[in-house]
């Protein structure tokens, strides 16, 4: 297998984007990446793109051609696949455009992510959302994706004594970060208070537990390592790319509080790329709940079970901290276009790594990358490295 | 949701009937046609559960989907039933009286409906055991 670098990455502003169209974030991202990369379309080799469900946000299927053909490419004729795994599915792409030029099968190769979620009602999308558990047995029971994640708050804080307060430190320390970050769509920090009266979503979990509902796109552009420098002076290595499954549902697990895909997709990660985990400076994790992180935290092996909540609080996952964890403001501040996320995790990476971050810059040589679909039946694992 | 996504003629809906495999004796609910453990050697029967068990975890859903919106705030569990599969099912009961470990026993209820004319459907729901 060939060794990959990263010579690209873009990623349009995050938010409520209703002025623009599901096609145009695509382009935008595209665009921003080929100008970083210093390439032109006519040398893309493939394309992969993740995206949950533009079916029901936006009634579009046939992705893969769409975003080639509004890309420009569609005289190139060059094979463009959409891959999906809710909200793992930026993940998944990048993961696909990885293997793709590993394999020696291609050596340009466009892995983004997109997604366009407030065309339709906030009803609609929670139906949608639920679309990433199980349908049939968590879904139609009623259950809802803030739903799912506060059941597993729930057996967290009883079994481990997680308390309210160190959850929403979890959200007070993304959104702090996030306020930095000038693609985030909370660029604002809040307070501890704020968390805590929130309106309740699904007890435990409150309003400022929750990521939001957002709009936007990512895309990062591999190529072989041995010709990275004919791109760009700042290849950024693929040190690993790993993925794990578990069983649909969240009531089927072995642990409620314990995500095995994470735990799983880790030890390959860190297997594959040779490393440890005090090697790793930096880490976005898939913050979709507070409770998440906490989780995250832990089943990446950072840290033993229970132990999550208490480092949060005294600040050893802050920017400052000694591991920071999620420096763009993570799924909670940045926002979670839930196909995009995954991408915008390796376009964050990439930016810290070379030291392009600005006011959240943290120091360090190598950095991972945590992406989950549903509640853990899906897991992208991703550790990069300055070359 | 859809009338034929929710297909009438699936027992399970309306019972708990998973499944058995009786080489390895494992039992199954949501049924499942394939044991992960004995694989092809897996003989696959039918297997109609108690329907009591405990809670294992719950919320109470304040934001619903559509097709539940109408009855929020309700509580949403994990339970396991005695014969040890879990599934998530909807407790009867207000929130402030479900707690991790309650006994509940298995009812059978309405669960929605398409929009406010279109066809109910039915399942399983758990109310408090005592």
């Amino acid at each position: 297998m060939r060794k990959v670098a990263v010579i690209g990455v873009g990623c349009t502003p995050f938010g409520e984007k209703w002025e623009t169209s599901f096609r145009n974030l695509f382009v935008d991202a595209g665009a921003r990446a080929l100008e970083d990369a210093g390439i032109s379309g006519e040398q893309i080799d493939e394309l992969f793109v993740g995206n949950m469900s533009a079916g029901r946000f936006v009634e579009q299927e046939h992705i893969g051609a769409l975003i080639a053909d509004y890309a420009g490419l569609a005289t190139t004729h060059i094979p463009s696949t959409r891959v999906e795994a809710a909200c793992a599915s930026g993940g998944l792409a990048f993961r696909q455009a990885v293997t793709a030029v590993a394999s020696g099968n291609a050596d340009i190769v466009v892995a983004a992510g997109v997604e366009k979620m407030t065309d339709v009602g906030t009803g609609v999308t929670v139906d949608t959302l639920a679309g990433a558990a199980d349908r049939e047995w968590e879904g139609f029971a009623g259950a809802t994706f803030p739903g799912l994640y506060a059941m597993i708050a729930r057996d967290y804080m009883h079994r481990f004594g997680l308390t309210r307060e160190q959850l929403a430190m979890v959200a007070v320390k993304n959104h702090k970060n996030g306020a930095k970050n000038p693609i985030a769509q909370f660029q604002k920090e809040i307070s501890l208070e704020t968390v805590l009266t929130s309106s309740l979503v699904a007890d435990p979990l409150r309003l400022f537990d929750c990521s939001p509902i957002t709009d936007g796109a990512a895309a990062v552009i591999v190529a072989p390592l041995e010709r990275a420098r004919e791109f760009t002076d700042t290849p950024i290595a693929v040190l690993a790319s790993a993925q794990a499954s578990d069983t649909i549902a969240l009531h089927d697990r072995r642990d409620i509080s314990t995500l095995d895909a994470t735990v799983a997709a880790a030890a390959r990660a860190f297997s594959i790329a040779g490393l440890d985990r005090r090697d790793i400076d930096m880490v976005e994790v898939h913050d979709c709940f507070t409770i998440a992180e906490i989780c995250a935290i832990e089943d990446l092996g950072f840290c033993k079970k229970g132990e999550a909540g208490r480092l949060t609080e005294e600040g050893y996952t802050a920017i400052d901290g000694t591991l920071p964890v999620n420096p763009s403001g993570g799924l909670k501040a940045c926002g979670h276009p839930v196909g995009a996320t995954g991408v915008k995790q390796v376009y964050e990476i990439v930016t810290q790594l070379r030291g392009e971050a600005k006011g959240r810059q943290v120091d360090g040589e190598i950095g991972m990358t945590h992406n989950v679909g549903g509640t853990g039946a899906t897991v992208v694992c991703n550790i990069l490295g300055v070359v | 949701m859809s009338v034929a996504r929710f297909w009438r003629k699936q027992p399970q809906r309306y019972n708990l009937t998973g499944t058995c495999c009786e080489t390895c004796g494992a039992v199954f609910f949501p049924p499942r046609s394939f044991c992960p453990e004995c694989r092809r050697d897996g003989r696959i029967v039918d297997h109609d559960f108690a329907g009591t068990g405990t809670v294992v975890t719950f919320t109470v859903i304040r934001t619903a989907s559509e097709a539940f919106e109408h009855l929020t705030p309700y509580v949403l569990a994990i339970v396991e039933l005695d014969e040890g599969p879990r599934l998530t099912s909807q407790i009867v009961c207000s929130p402030d009286e479900a707690y991790i470990g309650m006994p509940v026993k298995k009812v059978f209820r309405k669960l929605g409906s398409d929009g406010e004319a279109g066809p109910l459907y039915y399942g399983t729901k758990f109310v408090p055991a005592r």
